[in-house]
């Protein structure tokens, strides 16, 4: 990558089901001081904002112009992405890079819980003509993916159930997951089925949240930490819209926006050189499909590395940490946001008792959620 | 003025046309519904609008009293310090004539149009105030710059919200010499 782009603050509130009492502005308020403080900035020292939001989450149209008071960007260049966190975090990134910005923030908020009829929200997403007149509720998408990726033999239903066991399990050592669970194999398979073969414990529950980064030039980094966690690579990638041809039981965006990333990042054996992912499971057996098709695992092996404990927080690959959507919450546009937020705190050593040993460099993936096909990722390092 | 004159040629599609199917199109209505969280600065603005007051934030940095109230200062990025009641009183800031429904149907002939303004409320620093509507007040009266006042609900009728306002009207004695009344609300 031509010249180097780190994130030196991080600020992030708490992840829960509902933040009542607290308004979206004074939830992001809350992680853009923490974010500012950690770095010793006030906004006038910040050059440009890049903000994450989507309409329909918001309930505004034109959603990005609620966006610039609560990061301090009153009177200051501003600019929204519709698109995952990861998405404006890539944003951030060429803006440094243009040589023109040298501290850029960016943010992301999830104020889902103030979205009282999501399955329409996500119904909504659909084509109107061909889709939506069939009525069905929209987990029927992740059922249909789901259903291709068995029959493939990409992984077992019982390897599937275990991505939840796993990473509800890892939400309980994250003291901001919403969803820490002790759960069983059998606690997932016999949960109630939606549309299977996807059951109601394979789906993320939404969460509320904000989460704010400090991206700085190499110029003015070593002023603001000593502790920089660097931006190697992004990349970001979409498939087909369309239900009908796709590809099923594969990731193909998630693919592409890796290789992109890797290129950048000039990784050339992920499965060696990357140290923890934290990968989109909103639905369980998406962490299986992204993980390989990350080139994490070979094909097919995804499953089998799960159940031989090698993404577990003590294996050789960690994968989802910090509870992955479903042990974190799933917060739509700030989902990629909070995987790239538990790198820095990995990459940093401060990941408490939940600090993998010897991470060095991580990956950070993100899906943009059912019925979508694009995919974005970060790599970070350390050093 | 005759807007038929500036109208393409071509063959028109008639209403008709939609409805019986010649023309393929496809409704749909979303069923979205969102209950915002009002968070601590409106929350308080809202129940005092229930209380028949107007409140303010005030920021002790740079001294502005911010109407709507907000917890933090945008401008010196800081929690803002003390809540300050206003008057419910104000200026005229801007104010517009509409003829126009919300849903752009017009509002028929001798039928009052809606008067929506700004009003600068006395308390709040400059700028800053409230946007409802004005009432009791002929159209071509309205002048930038009038003093107004808040016509609140029925105690009993209020729900703690920006229309436990119904509107303002002019304030009509006095013109020159008003200056400030005592305790904001009713
Ligand atoms: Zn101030």
């Amino acid at each position: 990558m031509i010249g180097k782009v780190a994130i030196t603050g991080l600020g992030y509130t708490e992840f829960s089901a509902t933040s009542p009492g607290t308004s979206f502005r004074e939830l992001t308020y809350e992680a853009a001081v923490k974010a500012y403080n950690e770095v010793g900035i006030e906004p006038k020292d910040i050059d440009t904002f890049v903000c994450t939001s989507e309409d329909f989450c918001e309930g505004y149209s034109i959603s990005d112009e609620y966006c610039n008071d609560q990061v301090g960007g009153i009177l200051k260049p501003v600019q929204t992405i519709t698109g995952d966190a990861i998405h404006s975090l890539a944003t951030g990134v060429m803006l440094v890079l243009t040589g023109g910005f040298d501290i850029v923030v960016v943010q992301a908020l999830s104020k889902l819980s103030n979205m009282k009829t999501v399955p329409n929200l996500v119904n909504f997403a659909l084509d109107p003509v061909l889709n939506r007149p069939l009525d069905e509720h929209y987990s029927f998408v992740s059922g249909l993916g789901m259903n291709r990726f068995l029959h493939d033999g990409k992984a077992t239903r019982e390897q599937c159930a275990q991505v939840v066991v796993k990473n509800r399990a890892n939400a309980l050592s994250n003291p901001v997951a919403a969803y820490g669970a002790d759960l069983t194999v059998d606690n997932v398979l016999d949960s109630e089925p939606v549309s299977l073969p996807v059951r109601l414990l394979d789906l993320a529950q939404v969460a509320d949240g904000a989460i704010v980064f400090v991206l700085a030039s190499e110029k003015v980094t070593g002023s603001l930490t000593d502790n920089p966690i660097w931006i190697k690579g992004v990349g970001w990638s979409s498939d087909s819209p369309s239900l009908e041809s796709r590809d099923w039981g594969n990731s193909v965006a998630t693919r592409l926006a890796g290789d992109m990333a890797y290129k950048m990042a000039g990784v050339r054996y992920p499965a060696k050189e990357i140290d923890l992912a934290e990968v989109t499971d909103e639905v369980s057996y998406k962490e299986l499909e992204h993980i390989e098709a990350l080139r994490l695992f070979e094909p097919g092996r995804a499953g089998l590395a799960l159940e031989d404990g090698r993404t577990t927080s003590e294996g050789d690959l960690p994968v989802n940490v910090s509870g992955g959507d479903l042990g974190v919450g799933h917060l739509f546009e700030a989902a990629g946001a909070q995987k790239v937020m538990e790198l820095v705190l990995q990459l940093r050593g401060t990941a408490g008792s939940r600090q993998v040993a010897d991470a060095h460099k991580g990956l950070a993936q993100v899906w943009r959620g059912e019925p979508t096909t694009s995919a974005a990722v970060a790599v970070l390092a350390n050093q | 003025m005759e807007l038929s004159k500036f109208e393409l040629g071509g063959t028109r599609i008639k209403q008709s046309d939609i409805s019986k199917g010649n023309v393929l199109t496809l409704a749909v209505t979303p069923k979205l519904e969102y209950a915002w969280d009002d968070g601590v600065a409106i929350g308080r603005y809202l129940e005092e609008l229930g209380n028949g007051k107007i409140i303010a934030r005030k920021c002790n940095k740079c001294g502005r009293i911010m109407l709507p109230p907000r917890m933090f200062c945008e401008l010196c990025w800081r929690a803002t310090d003390e809540w300050v009641y206003c008057e419910d009183t104000g200026t005229v800031n801007t104010f517009s004539l509409c003829h126009v429904n919300w849903d752009a149907s017009r509002i028929p002939e001798g039928e009052p149009l809606h008067l929506p303004a700004v009003i600068h409320i006395d308390g709040a620093s400059p700028g800053m105030g409230i946007l409802h509507v004005l009432g009791e007040v002929e159209p071509d009266k309205i002048k930038i710059g009038m003093k107004v006042r808040a016509v609140w609900k029925k105690p009993d009728e209020r729900e703690g919200s920006i229309t436990d306002i119904t509107h303002f009207k002019p304030v009509r004695a006095a013109r020159k010499k008003s200056k400030k009344k005592s305790g904001g609300g009713r």
